[in-house]
């Protein structure tokens, strides 16, 4: 039994220091200094305060600033104990809708979302929810819609949002790979700093 | 689907291919004990585990001992995990303060973690502490990881060699495949995911202020290293809920497609190490060309389903460019998203860049498909080839019978004890799955889970079967899996899928071993043709497939048709 119990026992032990210890803490270690920003979650600042990560959405409601996607995110229900309740864009608690192609409620949700965004045909991804309920993105042509709203709203000639859209679009990586998008945060960032 | 969209695809797989080749070289090198350029720093710490663990690595084990050291190792690895996971509360490194796991959720995460499948009953940033993310779940990445080589380097030996009662020594593989080749690709993959937005810190969450002055706690932690192995070892269990999905998990487009690179490339490479190890290269390629023409007609399939869109929501007025949307982040496009989905489940790896819960139907009968085919396209790190060589006996077998002859592979004639053992292993899946996910469906407890109605549901208690004992791990989301009787039979079906199936593989081995290598004659069948790989993806849908055609039928099938009809549930 010991030729079975004592190299199973030690190398677990052996293993658990070399790839749960020693090497994550290791290139912990090294991560924070050679990359400090990407390391800590690639934060933004203002005025010395946190304010959201470039890589992570954030809700925004107002009519002066873009909208990112629906976000099926929750939160527990402090006033009904084992619940949730929606809290769109909660990045201590990723998560989809999980909703079926053939799900009933989900295409009340879209024709809701097509009405409030109209008029059809809606960009898809203005009227879906994202996967990780935390997508920092939006499409070109979902942002190209809201520029009209976002103009007024601001009192400001639409060529002028118009170009902050375009000096936030993010294109294909290498120039192939993935979709060209939007980062809806960096753009309501730029926008507060016309004024 | 466009021209740029299948660039992008083929980019991604030419890196694969390129880089397999190098790479399975190695492994086979390493395999067998001979020096590396990795040994001057690692040879040391190798040579002082084996000191402590008081292991002779030049002593070989017949399959009995090597079965049972790779039991014995497994079952301590559940311990200490299982144990660690309920005492999380009270160790170190929890700045969130979270309890430790409940018994029948850690019950469940262990066996996951320990057979390399990494079903997720949990959600990694409101469960598990960073203490358990390092020193328990990313370990058994990469000890399951490592396990899985070992074992198929064990059954390959029995091809290379005539007349052995030998296997090799499992300590000594699993000690070598986890320093010199699961260890350096992750420290390599694991910087260039930080550089890539990743975030590797041990410091809490961090509270921000938002434009519209609402508060956003923001979840992090040690990430980037658990999720490079978490890729190039298969094991697909994601640090956050959403896996790679999540913008710290998959930043962007690049991140996404070194991840796909990162969990094909070690079960392409087996293929390489294989042909090296038995002295015969083409019959790598021909084994390897079977699991990449399957993998390339899964992305297709997924990828039309899915840019075409949810023909419910385009009659809602929803636009067509973008493609069903649902379930999806705008970064990756539905092309990455294709060719994502149909590797981590035809890779038994089960990380997601996209909630297969909201894909069409047919987009999302694709995964459950190929993890039902058995996992060897190209299958789970090490347990894509023993499962892949196992089709290749049936087949042997299969063509025996045809044209009359004696089968035999690589000069090892296949007999009935051979192709029992065989049935028995290919067996285990279907019985498994279709079993549990019928209990289950006339099971109030059980159906209490759904998040759907309809055959949407079935599918969703189908796939979760089928990802457990497929030993893959990913997860039709909507299903709630945190209950004793899901945590519970998800557990025993892990077990099954990965033991009831590895013991007669290597009882296989051991019967194969001590045969001798008939010389090629003229009545021997090629197994190193384009005809021979056909014939084996033959015996891979029919043996494999067939039998899961009912329920297919009655799931994602039933809903297409429902769907064209227009009704919802």
């Amino acid at each position: 039994m010991n030729t079975l119990l004592r190299p199973a026992v030690t190398m677990v032990v052996a293993l658990t220091a070399i790839t749960g210890l020693a090497m994550p803490l290791a290139m912990t270690g090294i991560a924070q200094l050679a990359f400090p920003s990407q390391g800590s979650g690639s934060l933004i600042e203002r005025d010395g305060k946190v304010i959201g990560s470039t890589l992570i959405g954030q809700a925004f409601a107002g009519e002066r600033y873009f909208h990112g996607r629906p976000s099926a995110t929750t939160e527990a229900d402090s006033e009904n104990e084992g619940k949730t309740r929606a809290a769109p864009y909660n990045a201590a608690a990723s998560a989809a809708s999980q909703q079926g192609p053939t799900s009933k409620s989900l295409l009340a949700s879209v024709r809701e979302r097509v009405e409030a965004n109209g008029p059809a045909p809606v960009p898809a991804d203005a009227v879906t929810a994202s996967g990780s309920g935390l997508d920092p993105h939006i499409s070109p042509a979902n942002a190209a819609q809201q520029v009209a709203r976002v103009a007024a709203a601001r009192g400001l000639p639409a060529e002028r949002v118009q170009a902050a859209v375009a000096a936030n679009t993010e294109g294909r990586e290498l120039g192939l790979l993935g979709e060209p998008r939007v980062n809806v945060l960096r753009l309501n960032l730029a926008l507060d700093a016309l004024r | 689907m466009t021209i740029l969209g299948w660039a992008q695809i083929a980019l991604v797989l030419a890196c694969v291919l390129l880089a397999a080749i190098p790479t399975g070289r190695f492994i086979a090198r390493v395999a067998a004990g001979e020096r590396t350029f990795l040994h001057p720093i690692l040879g040391p710490v190798e040579r002082a585990i084996y000191a402590l663990a008081g292991v002779d690595p030049m002593r070989g084990q017949d399959w009995k001992g090597y079965a049972l050291a790779m039991l014995a190792f497994s079952a301590a690895g559940f311990g200490s995990l299982y144990g660690l996971l309920r005492l999380q509360g009270v160790l170190p490194l929890n700045p969130q303060g979270f309890d430790g796991m409940p018994p029948y959720l850690a019950f469940n995460t262990a066996v996951s973690f320990v057979t390399n499948t990494n079903w997720q009953a949990y959600s990694g940033e409101v469960a598990a502490s960073y203490l358990s993310q390092m020193a328990g779940l990313t370990v058994h990445n990469f000890v399951s990881a490592a396990t899985g080589i070992a074992l198929a380097l064990a059954l390959s030996r029995a091809f290379a060699a005539g007349k052995v009662s030998q296997l090799g020594n499992f300590w000594a593989d699993l000690t070598r495949v986890t320093l010199y080749v699961l260890l350096p690709l992750s420290v390599v993959v694991g910087f260039a995911f930080v550089a890539l937005g990743m975030p590797q810190t041990l410091g809490a969450y961090v509270e921000a202020s938002t434009l519209e002055g609402a508060q956003q706690v923001i979840a992090l932690g040690p990430v980037a290293f658990q999720v490079a192995i978490k890729h190039l070892g298969t094991n697909g269990g994601g640090f956050f809920g959403v896996n790679a999905l999540h913008p710290f998990e998959g930043a962007n487009a690049l991140t996404t497609s070194l991840q796909i690179w990162c969990h094909q490339v070690i079960p392409f490479a087996l293929c390489v190490t294989f042909g090296a190890m038995v002295g015969n290269r083409r019959q790598g390629w021909v084994l390897l060309s079977v699991m990449l023409g399957f993998v390339i007609a899964a992305t297709a399939a997924i990828y039309a389903a899915e840019a075409a869109g949810n023909p419910l929501h385009l009659a809602a007025g929803v636009d067509a460019a973008l493609g069903n949307m649902e379930g999806k982040d705008v970064r990756f496009g539905q092309a990455l998203v294709a060719l994502f989905t149909a590797t981590t489940t035809g890779a038994s790896c089960g990380a997601v860049n996209a909630m297969f819960d909201s894909f069409t139907p047919l987009g999302g009968m694709v995964p459950l498909f190929l993890i039902q085919l058995g996992e060897v396209l190209p299958g789970g790190v090490g347990s894509g080839l023993y499962g892949m060589l196992i089709f290749v006996l049936l087949a042997v077998f299969v063509a025996g019978l045809m044209v009359g002859r004696t089968p035999e592979f690589l000069g090892k004639k296949v007999q009935a004890r051979e192709v029992k053992l065989a049935m028995l292993a290919v067996l285990v899946l279907p019985a498994t799955i279709l079993g549990f996910a019928a209990i289950s469906m006339v099971l109030p407890a059980a159906l209490s889970s759904l998040a759907n109605q309809g055959p949407h549901g079935l599918t969703e208690m189908l796939y979760a079967y089928t990802s457990a004992a497929g030993n893959n791990g990913s997860a039709f989301g909507g299903l709630t899996a945190d209950t004793p009787w899901l945590d519970t039979t998800l557990g025993i079906a892990m077990l099954l899928g990965r033991f009831a199936f590895v013991v007669p593989v290597m009882a296989i081995a051991g019967s194969l071993a001590a045969k001798v290598k008939v010389p090629e004659g003229t009545g021997t069948f090629p197994t190193h043709t384009p005809l021979f790989a056909g014939l084996l993806a033959g015996v891979i849908l029919i043996l494999g497939g067939l039998q899961f055609l009912p329920s297919l039928a009655l799931g994602p099938l039933a809903e297409h048709f429902v769907m064209l009809a227009a009704k919802t549930f």
